[in-house]
């Protein structure tokens, strides 16, 4: 593999490196940071680079390709550049049942994509994902880190205002 | 009007409910002091005379669970289970996000129990607040000494450390649950050798889901007797109900099992919106079996009632679905969840789950056949059981109950896609 020849261009902030070794004697093997480190490069970069993946396996002492199939099977890991607003849209039964679907087609709608696609800017992605666990508030929905429940046409048109101004 | 009983839940509400001050307050760790002093095995004894029983799903008796431990071990880890990821399932939340020390007493206590020093916390990666509030609260335990190396002043070490989840609704199996914590993929292992001797690092392990670990600071401090006061003599204790879908108000609440589930739905709910009829509830969590509303009006809330009527208590996540739900429509929302959500390590469940869902997405969309039907029916039996672990059941289990129990539905959508429960609503739109 050529990396070994590239120069690597991530490294974790001073701070992470004190976590990290914080954490170091939490796990009995090192693979078991493997999790842990894919969620710091994510939080610090929005994405987990291909860069970073290859400086998590070394930290971990495992191989890049180990680190790329976890960061493939967690459908979380972000391996694409940061979009600045992710919405995700549960589309599990419960929320079904309260019409999660007409919430899933006005975004659609008013932000001219279908699920599964980011607008061209770069700005929103679009998804219909599994239950949440905010089975009582339904329909709802996920933007970034925050929960937005018992969602009507009216309650999204006045968030897209407010995602619309910074 | 039925009353809630509010052990579980009973500081929900309050200001400041997640930070230690406000636990400290209402009394919090004054038990694990006291369980401190007992002696390990004593403790176990008390949780065993509770008779609780895990609240994750299976509902196997937790202090029995214990004493699976083998006498001599190099290392006992306690892994909790905050992966709620059943659908329907929306109650461990709940004390992540606002009795975080709740849990964590009952961390200390369980290992104090089991002697363990290192207590892993898996917590599902979609849960952003509730993990900022479960890492502060671990925080303030760390400060306050009760979690680190010299534990409420015993000398006692006790680790406390949260792992995220990154998306995989198999993680909550417990086996596939260590294997991601060890950094690799969540796929369930084989068993045995069952986590209590082989467990994570290979080390002895217990598991235990959070709304039963809750439970342990309050049958420490009651004792097993006040605990048994509440609930049926095989299923005791309150538990927390998670009622989604067609009913007047949604939410979680706490009851002693044993309570009917049409006084849930009918009396803590408000009844089914806009009047309309009720048509079927799952009482456990997607993956248990589907009852109509006939066998709903007679069933009892404890594990064993929901078992002789054929179906599970589970996470007792509850869903109900009025007369305008259509059955292949709601079980295609499902099978569409499950064929996302299979591993893909054993073949049966990999290709079946995928199958599955394309048929029943097939059959929803009108352009089904008899024959696909069919074919339907027989997949659900054919991968249940013939998988490493139990996903593949929970596959099964809804495929065949709604196929069973509202065969004529899906018979009209294979001849000519008629559906009659198609007159209105968003829900089914």
């Amino acid at each position: 593999m050529a990396a070994t020849e590239r120069k690597k261009t991530f490294r974790f902030s001073e701070k992470r490196e004190k976590e990290i070794a914080a954490l170091r004697g939490r796990y009995e093997y090192p693979q078991g940071l493997i999790m842990p480190l894919l969620w710091m490069a994510q939080y610090d970069e929005g994405w987990v680079s291909p860069e970073a993946m290859e400086t998590i396996a070394e930290i971990c002492e495992t191989s890049p390709a180990w680190v790329y199939s976890l960061a493939t099977f967690y459908t979380m890991f972000e391996l694409e550049r940061p979009i600045r607003y992710q919405i995700q849209v549960c589309h599990n039964l419960s929320c079904s049942l309260n019409g999660s679907e007409s919430i899933l087609a006005h975004l659609e709608k008013k932000l001219g994509i279908r699920a599964g696609e980011a607008t061209e800017d770069g700005r929103f992605r679009l998804s219909a994902v599994e239950c949440l666990a905010s089975c009582g508030s339904g329909p709802m929905m996920q933007v970034n880190t925050e929960y937005y429940e018992q969602l009507t046409p009216e309650k999204i048109d006045a968030l897209l205002e407010e995602f619309g101004r910074d | 009007m039925i009353e809630q009983v509010r052990h579980l839940t009973a500081r929900m509400g309050k200001n400041n409910s997640p930070t230690i001050e406000s636990y400290r307050d209402d009394g919090g760790y004054e038990t694990a002091m006291k369980a401190l002093a007992m002696e390990p095995e004593e403790v176990i004894e008390v949780v065993k005379a509770s008779g609780l029983r895990g609240r994750g799903g299976a509902g196997f008796p937790t202090g029995l669970k214990w004493t699976f431990l083998p006498k001599e071990r190099e290392k006992t880890y306690l892994c909790v289970n905050a992966d709620e990821s059943e659908p329907g399932t929306f109650k461990d939340r709940l004390i992540l996000d606002f009795d975080p020390h709740l849990l964590l007493e009952g961390i200390l206590i369980t290992c104090h129990a089991l002697k363990s020093d290192h207590a892993f916390i898996y917590i599902r990666g979609e849960f952003c607040r509730p993990y900022r509030r479960l890492r502060d609260a671990v925080r303030e335990a760390y400060d306050a000494g009760l979690f680190g190396d010299n534990v409420m002043g015993t000398g006692r070490t006790l680790h406390c450390t949260i792992h995220r989840g990154g998306g995989a609704y198999i993680c909550g199996e417990e086996t596939a649950l260590l294997n991601s914590i060890e950094g690799k993929k969540g796929q369930p292992r084989i068993k045995p050798p069952f986590p209590t001797n082989h467990g994570l690092f290979g080390k002895s392990t217990v598991i235990n889901n959070v709304e039963t670990l809750a439970n342990v600071p309050l049958i420490l401090r009651d004792g097993a007797e006040e605990f048994r006061k509440y609930g049926t003599e095989k299923s005791p204790g309150t538990r927390l109900f998670g009622v989604s879908g067609h009913v007047n108000r949604p939410g979680v609440y706490e009851f002693p099992h044993g309570i009917r589930l049409i006084d849930l739905i009918e009396d803590a709910c408000g009844g089914v919106r806009d009047g309309n009829a009720l048509k079927a509830v799952i009482p456990g969590g997607s993956s248990v079996p589907i009852l109509t509303a006939d066998e709903a009006r007679e069933l009892i809330l404890c594990f064993d009632a929901c078992m002789a009527a054929g179906t599970m208590l589970g996470s007792a996540g509850v869903i109900v679905m009025d007369e305008t739900t259509c059955m292949v429509k709601a079980l295609d929302r499902l099978t569409h969840f499950y064929g996302h959500e299979s591993c893909g390590q054993c073949t049966p469940c990999r290709e079946g789950s995928g199958w599955i869902a394309e048929i029943v997405s097939k059959i929803a969309s009108g352009s089904g056949t008899p024959a696909d039907l069919d074919k339907l029916v027989d997949l659900g039996r054919q991968i249940s059981g013939n998988t490493i672990c139990v996903f593949s059941d929970a596959v099964s289990m809804p495929v065949t109950s709604f196929t069973t129990k509202f065969r004529s539905e899906f018979e009209d959508h294979v001849n000519g896609g008629v559906c009659v429960a198609k007159k209105t609503t968003a829900a089914t739109a």
